[in-house]
């Protein structure tokens, strides 16, 4: 469960804030009200996410319940997973 | 009964009716200022005005004949290979109707050899691998007003009119737009070329939707140096249309981008809801209404109204950057910057 979490968070990091403090993203702070991630990082987001866990997100789940911050994320890869 | 503000309201407060103008009062106001504007501040001697045959174009020159004279407006038609000849019939007409000078510049060429058409062409076969130089294409916008993230899907059609869809990765999407962005880059340029030629000014296009919702392109279409409607609601575009006596054929036109190969509406692109719609959405969220107001007003759901609202907002964060001048790591403050 910490792995999707990890991962997601690294990726955040590294690809939209170009690096930094990893407790700047907690587990519920949301990427879009933060202005972390914006709607083309949603579409870069989604496509790791694919890529990284070997899922397809379908249109209708691209919603911010499943995608807005890192434990929404790990609740929905980990549904996608079992 | 709505409570707005602390007051108790009517549910049907919110109409088409909000969006009414006085036009004479709205056209000798930005006549006024346009003459300030381009000739008092910017010590400019007319402008340059790109004509695409639509309502905003038209209703900009219209505007600028009325303030500075038919003789200090140069009209431009820049045609591509997927722009359509209807357009340039009705920017060929406007012009004349207005008795401007213009010329014509086909822009294929250029874009040909910048790569505009290959880039694009590439991206699109990523995605569709059989696609064919006359096969057909568009993106379309999903998801936002349905309370999801907003995506785009590209549509290729074949000479025989089939069509397919399918869900565009960030990658493809991103080069897709950029190829196509070229387009409206080229005719900034050029349009400041004539700019330059004639000591004129550039006027820029964007009704209020398009300015407000970062419907442009930087440094493209966004760019300019005045913008005499970007204030006025793209409902009140039509109707200074139709008091400045704009031929029937534009007053009743339908929005649309003409910029893919295959017709798409404005709002199949970018705002995903009909222009009277989008202005009656945002005249509402500007307004502070809540979102039973607008799903009333809209016959939608409450919940339909309040991801039109998510969106609005969300379009104004992510295209604040078209928006922002360079940023400068230090001030200049000898410049005031």
């Amino acid at each position: 469960m910490n792995d999707i979490k990890t991962q997601v968070r690294q990726y955040i990091l590294n690809n939209f804030l170009m690096g930094g403090d990893p407790e700047r993203i907690t587990d519920s702070v949301s990427f879009i009200e933060k202005g972390i991630i914006d709607s083309t990082g949603v579409l870069e987001l989604i496509s790791f996410l694919q890529e990284t866990f070997g899922i397809r997100i379908e249109d209708a789940e691209m919603v911010p319940e499943n995608l807005d911050s890192l434990e929404k994320i790990e609740k929905y890869v980990d549904s996608k997973l079992t | 009964m709505l409570t707005i503000q602390g007051t108790r309201v009517a549910a049907t407060k919110l109409t088409s009716g909000v969006l009414d103008i006085e036009p004479q009062t709205v056209t000798d106001r930005i006549c006024q200022r346009l003459v300030d504007i381009v000739g008092r501040d910017q010590h400019r001697r007319g402008v340059v005005v790109a004509l695409s045959g639509g309502i905003d174009s038209s209703v900009c020159a219209a505007l600028s004949v009325r303030a500075l004279g038919p003789s200090r407006v140069f009209g431009l038609l820049m045609p591509e290979k997927d722009s359509s000849a209807a357009s340039e019939d009705l920017g060929k007409l406007l012009a004349e109707h207005l008795k401007i000078e213009y010329i014509k510049q086909n822009i294929a060429p250029t874009l040909e050899a910048i790569g505009c058409y290959q880039w694009r062409d590439d991206a699109i076969r990523i995605v569709f691998p059989e696609y064919q130089k006359d096969w057909k294409s568009k993106l379309v916008i999903a998801g936002g007003i349905d309370g999801r993230f907003n995506y785009f899907k590209l549509v290729v059609q074949t000479p025989d009119g089939k069509r397919q869809e399918k869900r565009l990765d960030h990658k493809q999407y991103l080069q897709i737009v950029a190829a196509t962005n070229y387009k409206q880059r080229v005719r900034k340029t050029i349009e400041y070329f004539h700019a330059d030629r004639l000591h004129y000014a550039v006027v820029g296009t964007p009704n209020r939707l398009e300015y407000d919702q970062g419907f442009f392109v930087k440094n493209g279409d966004g760019s300019a140096d005045v913008k005499p409607i970007a204030h006025l609601y793209k409902t009140q575009v039509y109707a200074l249309a139709r008091f400045l006596g704009l031929p029937s054929v534009i007053c009743n036109s339908k929005p649309t981008t003409d910029t893919y190969s295959l017709p798409q509406g404005q709002d199949e692109f970018y705002f995903a809801l009909p222009y009277e719609k989008m202005d009656l959405s945002l005249w509402a969220h500007n307004h502070g209404l809540p979102a039973e107001e607008l799903a009333y007003c809209l016959g939608i759901s409450r919940e339909q109204a309040e991801f039109i609202y998510r969106d609005i907002e969300t379009k104004r964060r992510t295209t604040a950057f078209l928006h922002a001048k360079p940023v400068l790591v230090e001030n200049v403050p000898e410049l005031g910057l």
